[in-house]
């Protein structure tokens, strides 16, 4: 199977009013080149589950800029003033989720599991409205899975049958959306032909992947 | 002292917490000031919740590493030794109780060891981001902060603000002192080079227990 398309086509999986998932943690290690598409493309009344909404004029913020979210499920907003703005005057429902508690969620998605008990945001608002369980006299909420339409996630080398290496601190929620969404697409800063990226360095296996667009260096 | 003579004295202060071997997350803001006083005979391993262990200072100008940077999006390095991961990993570290200590700022925070530093109603709501998950699960919570906001209580009774967490915080050190807070309430063990007990007294919206041995702040 061929994953490797362009820009154009890879993007074409996704429609108005479509869940998706964005790696990326303050647009450090995020799919550029695909949001730039999809501004450019005008997709609207999407939901964006990912870590932050980056800035204004950088990674997934640009999408915000252009108001092409009806909903964010995030864990920080606050150096996206726009996110902010269209929170606060009722554009944009923002759903705001303990970070740990959000890379959970797509990882229990992604791992078939039903959801996970956790302690994180007992005794504040995060636990109105969530079951809560007691295990061994601890109390922890009940959260549930969060998957998505699709993933746009960045990685820094990937082969031509879609196995990952995200660089550094570009790991972040990559490697997670990938197994959480129905289609996943991959922007890549290098692609090579398979057999050159050791398996040992892959962090993303070639399963998860269904399309890979060639990104920026 | 100026705003910047009490944010590096709270951060020497802090300092003085960690013992050798530690893994400590610092927040955005003061708590970053932090690793540039950490004692050169104690190896503590800093944590990044974005994904990495070992984080190290800025990087000279021209050097920044695009896919390295810190919780707050700017440059950073990471040292010999250190490690990525991705973000479930790093919150396993988080809230799996492998972070020895957290160093978090405060809006508000109370006798209880009730937190609130991540919204105001109508005004500030920027996320709480990994605060909720480190104040639940580092073994020890430091609030560095300074005592009061312009003038008015910080440590207080009891929150009003929305909270972090509720019963985390273990210690709170300010420019006017350093406190315990206990089940008792919150006990008074250090006094600031330039406090008394009656400034702090009166600058602590709480009951403040004076610890038997309570002695001057030393950095």
């Amino acid at each position: 199977m061929k994953k490797l398309v362009s820009i154009e086509k890879a993007i074409s999986h996704i429609e108005d009013g479509m869940t998706i998932m964005i790696g990326g943690f303050l647009a450090v290690g995020t799919p550029e080149k695909i949001i730039d598409a999809l501004v450019e493309k005008g997709v609207n009344n999407l939901t964006i589950i990912a870590n932050d909404t980056s800035f204004v004029d950088k990674g997934l913020g640009k999408l915000i800029a252009n108001k092409q979210a009806k909903k964010v499920i995030a864990s920080h907003i606050g150096t996206n003033k726009e996110t902010g703005r269209q929170m606060t005057e009722g554009e944009t429902e923002v759903i705001l989720v303990p970070q740990g508690t959000l890379a959970e969620q797509v990882r229990s998605a992604g791992a078939g599991l039903g959801g996970f008990l956790t302690p994180t945001g007992l005794g504040t608002i995060v636990e109105e409205g969530k079951d809560k369980i007691v295990i061994d006299g601890q109390t922890y909420l009940l959260e549930k899975p969060l998957k998505a339409d699709v993933a746009l996630i960045h990685a820094t080398v990937v082969d031509e049958k879609g196995n990952c290496y995200h660089a550094k601190a570009t790991k972040n929620f990559n490697s997670l959306m990938a197994t959480a969404a129905d289609v996943v697409i991959v922007e890549a800063e290098k692609i090579v032909p398979v057999g050159e990226l050791d398996p040992d360095m892959v962090n993303t296996p070639s399963l998860f992947v269904d399309y890979i667009v060639e990104g920026d260096k | 002292m100026d705003k910047g003579q009490i944010r590096e004295l709270i951060a020497k202060r802090v300092a003085k917490e960690f013992n050798d071997g530690d893994v400590v997350n610092l927040g955005i803001g003061l708590p970053t000031l932090v690793a540039n006083y950490l004692p050169d005979d104690i190896d503590v391993l800093l944590q990044s919740e974005n994904g990495f262990v070992g984080l190290g200072p800025a990087p000279e100008e021209g050097k920044e590493d695009k896919d390295i940077a810190n919780a707050g999006a700017q440059p950073v390095t990471i040292l010999p030794g250190g490690a990525f991961f991705n973000s479930a990993e790093s919150f396993t570290i988080i809230r799996g109780g492998h972070v020895d200590a957290t160093v978090l700022g405060a809006l508000q925070v109370d006798a209880k060891g009730n937190l609130a530093n991540w919204m105001i109603p109508g005004k500030m709501v920027p996320g709480m981001g990994g605060a909720m998950d480190l104040v639940v699960g580092a073994k020890k919570v430091i609030i560095a902060m300074e005592h009061t906001q312009k003038g008015n209580h910080k440590i207080l009774k009891e929150c009003t603000l929305p909270l972090t967490a509720a019963n985390q915080v273990n210690l709170i050190i300010t420019e006017m002192a350093v406190i315990e807070v206990t089940s008792d309430g919150l006990i008074l063990r250090e006094i600031g080079p330039e406090a008394t007990i009656e400034d702090i007294k009166a600058a602590t919206g709480a009951d403040l227990i004076v610890a038997d041995d309570v002695k001057k702040m030393e950095i």
